[in-house]
């Protein structure tokens, strides 16, 4: 880890100021990705602006009905808050999906947005990855890439976006608050994160300097169907291979509107509205499902070791919305997939 | 505690338990000097070439860095082999030695040492030490590499049985034949400590050194031969292992590195390697088989091949026995065995719980089971009707084998009756139900093992021996031995281990240690009662005057006689009557070599799982396991238990999840950390039941097997049969991953 | 003394308050140390341990003003003014916490290195409050790896603590 300088900042405006200035700047909140990532100089960055003391921690109602979560929100306390557990299920099982009870603690809302890909070689430094060291290659497309991704991906880049979070957020379209050198801006979420192209080192739209203050959910609208659905290499405490988060909106049998995202197998929460559509009006039956499983994967690629992605996730997005017309989500502690 | 004796044979919980809830028992890296200075090992980016330029400048200059070692600067070693195969588990071939030039044999391998005042700046140096090579293109894939049987066959290791009978001739003829390629990819032990050292310099050339390993003696040896060090100036005290499973049998560049650079800085030193380190030593070999079975319409094998090729490293030629257990475990007239090596550019591989059955029996298990469905036999019934009841490969009775026992109550604990034959045809739910069964096998071992026994004034007891408790155990067994030897509360027993100043124990490695330094510390403590009892004779007036040793009971802290407990005296007397604080004995174990001449000697178990699939999603879920173990006599059934789930959870883990990922074209490890590495987590392991089978033993006289092995052989076999019989499909390469069912 | 040592030779050290099991400790301490190894290397509190150094094993778990986390992830400087519970601030073997002796009872561990991670995650378990069952416990214990295998021994030991009327209440 390299040396560097601590500030520990007091006010929004403080950190951002602090950070803007100084492109070796970074802000920490949890630092359960960042310092892991700095031990063996994945990144390096020289000042590090400890936004914790922020005052970004409230979960509060907004006027469209909805909830603002502050940026330093632990995933933990989001997951179990009373209202996400009430309203916005679908959330509270994604993160409980993720990493562990002790990680959830210390990860912050804000952070697990910014989280950076688990792809091997973008962690090991003695490896060419464009990512990383953009310009020295990308030895996934050739090597080990079991856990990479199979859609969006670029000649550059084929790393995945490794949040659960995400996918739930992206399902449920939130948007994202955030607040910059340049003033205060609202993204959507399915605009947040980027797809790698030729600029892989860019994970999301965020300019250097702009933090992310708090992420606002709609007004809730899915009740009971959905699901939360997290296939791995291990039933606990392992990323994704690949995820599904859907939503529906049900009348009777027939499906009124669905939101699918997935997980683990892109640059990015991948969702495709098109295959939404696909269901819009339809009954719940497996052949709808299908259709739109497959209208998710459309131009799904393999690398080799993550071939098997393509049709599992296909599988996984069958599945997932049977769970949800059944208005029975997965639960994160049963490892029976229902 | 309350004074119940027999202490063997009952549950105890660990002496250690206390020091090791509350933090306080201390592990390698936990020791510390006034003067301590942190290294940190800077890894080879390629893994096979050489380095042609080094630049530790910036390393240098780094703030807080004392030294930068490497090959350019190294403390001098010899350059002959000899000294760095005082090893009691080196394997044939020329031992690695770190900065012994600038070649590169594997990926990783420590290119240079930076020493620092923290241990921030020293991991800070340590990426800034930077080097050029001339690469050349590594193989890491076995498969890819020439295969040869090993010239000169490893110490301690059964070597590969004669063929007997003419297999490939019965096979040909066989009416049923079985016939098919397993894998079981590369595994790392990853315990949970990391390697590490402490050497602490405590002037003069004398070295305190604190290093994870399953026994002090060997990495003292090894130092002292290796740095021509006076044996007399070096001390390993290692008193907490945090698992090791085989990792820490052989000394590690952690322990070369730390004492060269203590030696050449003439400071206290500590390196602990990082977890990704860890994949730079002894693993598992990749191992590819082909398994081949004839027998008759009814399922009695007829013919046995067995053929395994197995990793090792370019500069040794380590050997496990892997096809030894087609030999035996199964009685069999046509058998023809072979095992071969690949030479990839890895570490050389180490032994690695139950090494070799681990590997050989998930072939030859999973093959049986092949044969059960080839033959439409039970697969409980197929082992019954083939069971051996004399090593065919040594042709000797075995010493005890209660393998049917061990069937028959597995069976029937599992509720194996219930099981309906036809692969898919149990179903839950959405989830396909499987039951799978396999067999393991062991072998017991014991070594030669020293011990002392000390009696105190204040009637306490310590004894001791420089083995290893690596969380077996050994603290608790050897507490119970000596306190049901002098009679004592256990309270009043302590057991020393992990420590060159105590008396000679070789590693704890085979599942050796309980029934090894169990029997010398019962020896030693056999003599401090004659002692005991000869000081007691010679009080003036003695109502022992006339006692022999079969005339008197220990007890109590004091000697009495049999037939009139009231005449006795007590520790504290016979120690004031002799003018002595301490009263100490030593004794010894020596396997019995005629023993071993006569009979085979090994532990069983029969391994039941029940899985639970969800076939389209390829998720495979452990409802139960159950493992019936025979392995002598249980001399702590609680820490017994604890050693086969452990054994157990470990097979899970080969069955379902491990395996070390290479990048081809960098030959290195891409996995190489517990997140990406996976180990068994909580979430992933049910409920198992441990069964332990009666079983009398007479090749040592605790009549103790060994069980630090045995739960894992089989285990995995065991897995991969349930998934069969709940899916129908028949995976032969592990792990079986969500991938290979879909 | 330990600690002037370091502090001299070291660069732009920042100074905070901790307090470690009940202890108030003003430290200057530089912002590349981890709360795990300012534990372990400078204030020779060896109880949580360092298993991968980065949030892979659990073993480092200690409680941070009540709250379980991985030690080896929190920068130092970040925990300014809070209260860190460590194992050795859990029980010591004269006075051991139900959940040590559990743990013992039980046989919850082989060679005891995941141990303190272990106890302090089921403490930090309990007081979140959100495991009933013995499956809910595997799940949010599941941060704590025990390559030894002694899961289901771990999580009997938890069950038993939990299962006492005492201990219920005081989590109440
Ligand atoms: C072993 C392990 C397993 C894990 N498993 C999973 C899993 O299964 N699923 C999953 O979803 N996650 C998993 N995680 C990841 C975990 O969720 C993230 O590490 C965590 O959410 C990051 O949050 P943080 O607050 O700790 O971020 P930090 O580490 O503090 O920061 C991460 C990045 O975000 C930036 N940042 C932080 N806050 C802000 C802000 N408000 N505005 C702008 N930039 C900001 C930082 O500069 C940094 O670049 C795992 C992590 C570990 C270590
Ligand atoms: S996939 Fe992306 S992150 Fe991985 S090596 Fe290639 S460029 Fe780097
Ligand atoms: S040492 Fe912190 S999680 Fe492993
Ligand atoms: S007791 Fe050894 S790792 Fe858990």
């Amino acid at each position: 880890m390299m040396n560097f300088s601590y500030t520990r900042a007091e006010t929004v405006a403080d950190a951002i100021a602090a950070v803007a200035a100084d492109p070796g700047a970074r802000f920490i909140a949890g630092g359960t990705n960042l310092v892991d990532l700095m031990k063996y100089d994945v990144m390096k960055p020289e000042r590090l602006v400890d936004i914790t003391r922020l005052p970004l921690r409230e979960i509060e109602a907004t006027d469209a009905g909805g909830l603002r979560i502050g940026a330093l929100v632990p995933n933990s306390d989001l997951a179990y808050d009373a209202r996400i557990q009430r309203d916005y299920p679908l959330l509270a099982s994604a993160i409980l999906a993720g990493a562990s009870a002790q990680l959830r603690n210390a990860a912050t809302t804000g952070g697990n947005l910014l989280q950076r890909t688990r792809c091997y070689y973008f962690y090991d430094v003695a490896t060419p990855c464009n990512k990383r060291e953009p310009g020295s290659g990308c030895a996934a497309k050739t090597g080990v890439n079991r856990v990479n991704a199979i859609l969006g991906t670029s000649e550059a880049c084929i790393a995945t976006h490794p949040s659960d979070m995400c996918v739930a957020l992206a399902a449920l379209e939130a948007s994202v608050h955030v607040e910059g050198p340049n003033g205060p801006r609202v993204v959507p979420f399915a605009e947040f994160h980027r797809l790698p192209g030729d600029a892989p080192q860019n994970d999301n739209t965020l300019a250097h300097g702009e933090m992310v203050v708090a992420v606002e959910l709609p007004a809730p609208r899915f009740g009971r169907n959905h699901t939360y659905l997290k296939l791995r290499d291990r039933l606990s405490y392992a990323f994704a291979l690949v995820s599904v988060a859907a939503a529906l909106d049900m009348d009777g049998d027939v499906i009124v509107d669905a939101r699918i995202a997935l997980g683990g197998v892109a640059h990015k929460p991948w969702r495709v509205t098109d295959s939404e559509a696909l269901l819009k009006g339809k009954p719940a039956t497996p052949d709808s499902f299908g259709a739109a499983a497959d209208a998710i994967l459309s131009g799904a690629t393999g690398y080799g070791g993550n071939d098997f992605k393509i049709e599992l996730a296909r599988r996984a997005v069958v599945r997932a919305l049977a769970q949800a017309v059944a208005g029975e989500p997965q639960v994160q502690s049963d490892k029976s997939v229902n | 505690m309350s004074n119940v004796h027999p202490y063997v044979g009952r549950a105890k919980s660990r002496v250690d338990g206390p020091l090791k809830v509350s933090g306080l028992a201390r592990y390698a890296a936990e020791f510390t000097a006034p003067d301590l200075a942190y290294a940190a090992a800077a890894p080879s980016a390629i893994a096979k070439g050489r380095i042609t330029s080094l630049d530790v400048s910036a390393a240098l200059a780094a703030p807080g860095v004392i030294e930068v070692l490497s090959h350019e600067n190294k403390l001098a070693f010899p350059e002959d082999d000899e000294p760095f195969k005082n090893d009691m588990v080196a394997v044939p071939g020329s031992p690695f030695r770190p900065f012994r030039d600038d070649r590169i044999h594997y990926s990783g391998q420590a290119i240079a040492l930076v020493v620092a005042d923290t241990h921030e700046n020293a991991r800070h140096a340590a990426t800034l030490v930077k080097a050029t090579y001339d690469a050349e293109t590594p193989n890491v894939d076995v498969a890819a590499a020439s295969h040869y049987q090993p010239p000169e066959p490893r110490d301690g290791i059964p070597p590969t049985p004669e063929p007997r009978g003419d297999a490939a001739g019965a096979f040909a003829g066989a009416p049923i034949k079985v016939s098919a390629d397993y894998r079981v990819v590369a595994e790392h032990h990853n315990p949970m400590e990391l390697q590490a050292t402490t050497v602490v310099w405590e002037g003069d050339g004398r070295l305190l050194v604190h290093n994870k390993t399953q026994g002090v003696v060997n990495p003292k040896n090894y130092i002292c031969s290796v740095f021509e060090l006076d044996a007399e100036k070096v001390r390993f005290v290692s008193p907490f292992v945090g698992g090791a499973f085989g990792m820490a049998l052989r000394p590690h560049y952690d322990v070369f590195l730390a004492v060269m650079a203590s030696l050449k800085l003439e400071r206290s030193i500590r390196l602990v390697l990082t977890r990704g380190q860890m994949f730079t030593m002894g693993w598992r070999p990749d191992c590819l088989q082909t398994v081949s079975f004839g027998a008759d319409a009814g399922g009695r094998l007829t013919s046995i091949q067995h053929h395994a090729i197995q990793a090792t490293s370019h500069y040794e030629d380590y050997q496990e026995p892997i096809v030894n257990w087609s030999g035996f475990l199964y009685d069999c007239d046509n058998v023809a065995l072979k095992y071969e090596l690949g030479k990839i550019d890895t570490p050389t591989p180490s032994d690695m719980r139950a090494p070799g059955a681990t590997t050989g029996v998930f072939a030859l298990e999973c093959a049986m089971d092949e044969l059960a469905y080839a033959a439409q036999v039970d697969p409980v019934e197929l082992r019954l009707m083939n069971y051996s009841d004399r090593d065919k490969n040594d042709d000797k009775p075995f010493s005890s084998k209660e393998l049917r026992e061990a069937y028959r109550l597995g069976a029937e604990r599992f509720g194996w009756s219930k099981r309906s034959p036809e692969p898919r045809s149990m179903l839950e739910g959405r989830e396909l139900i499987g039951y799978g069964m396999a067999t393991g096998c062991w072998e017991a071992m014991t070594m030669p093992h020293k011990a002392r026994a000390t009696l105190t004034a204040d009637g306490k007891l310590e004894v001791a021996c420089a083995t290893a408790d690596i969380g077996t155990g050994t603290y608790t067994i050897l507490a119970q031995i000596g306190a049901d030897a002098l009679g004592l509360d256990i309270a009043d027993v302590t057991s020393k281990v992990g420590d060159t100043a105590l008396p000679m124990a070789p590693v704890e490695g085979g599942s050796w240690a309980a029934a090894s330094a169990g029997s010398a510390v019962k020896d030693a403590c056999e003599t401090l009662k004659a002692e005991l009892l000869n000081h007691a004779r010679g009080i003036d007036g003695s109502p022992l005057a006339n006692a022999a040793l079969d005339h008197v009971v220990f007890a109590n802290g004091r000697i009495a006689l049999a037939a009139d407990p009231s005449k006795a005296v007590s520790f504290a007397e016979i120690l004031k009557g002799a003018g002595r604080d301490a009263l100490d004995a030593d004794g010894g174990y020596e396997p019995d070599k005629d023993f071993a001449k006569t009979y085979a000697g090994y532990t069983h178990a029969a391994c039941f799982v029940e899985v639970r699939v969800d076939e389209d999603l390829g998720v495979v879920r452990l409802a139960r396991v159950v493992s019936a173990v025979a392995a002598g006599k249980i001399l702590n059934p609680l820490t017994a238990r604890s050693q086969i789930l452990g054994g157990v959870v470990m097979g899970c883990g080969m069955a379902l999840h491990e395996e070390t990922l290479w990048d081809k074209t960098l030959g290195r490890v891409m996995n190489a950390s517990l997140g990406e590495y996976h180990v068994p987590a909580h979430a992933d392991i049910p409920d198992i039941d441990v069964i332990f089978v009666d079983e009398e033993d007479g090749s040592n006289p605790l009549g103790v097997k060994g069980l630090g092995e045995i739960g894992i052989v089989g285990t995995a076999a065991a897995v991969a049969n349930a998934i069969f019989h709940a899916t129908g499909k028949r995976v032969r390469e592990l792990p079986i991953t969500i991938d290979k069912l879909l | 003394m330990e600690l002037d040592r370091l502090a001299a030779a070291e660069p732009n050290p920042v100074s905070i308050a901790l307090t470690v099991n009940g202890v108030e400790r003003r430290l200057d301490v530089p912002p590349t140390v981890t709360l795990l190894d300012l534990l372990r290397e400078r204030l020779d509190l060896t109880g949580a341990k360092k298993g991968c150094d980065q949030g892979q094993c659990g073993a480092c778990t200690v409680l941070v003003n009540g709250r379980r986390v991985n030690a080896c992830l929190q920068l130092a400087v970040m925990n300014d003014g809070a209260e860190i519970t460590t194992i050795e601030g859990v029980g010591q073997p004269d006075a051991l916490h139900p959940l040590q002796e559990a743990f013992i009872a039980h046989d919850a561990f082989q060679c005891g290195y995941c141990t303190p991670g272990q106890i302090c995650s089921a403490l930090g378990m309990m007081s979140e409050g959100h495991a009933k069952t013995a499956a809910e416990i595997r799940e949010l214990m599941s941060g704590n790896l025990c390559r030894c295998g002694a899961y289901g021994n771990i999580v009997d030991a938890i069950e038993d603590v939990m299962g006492r009327s005492a201990f219920k209440e005081a989590a109440e």
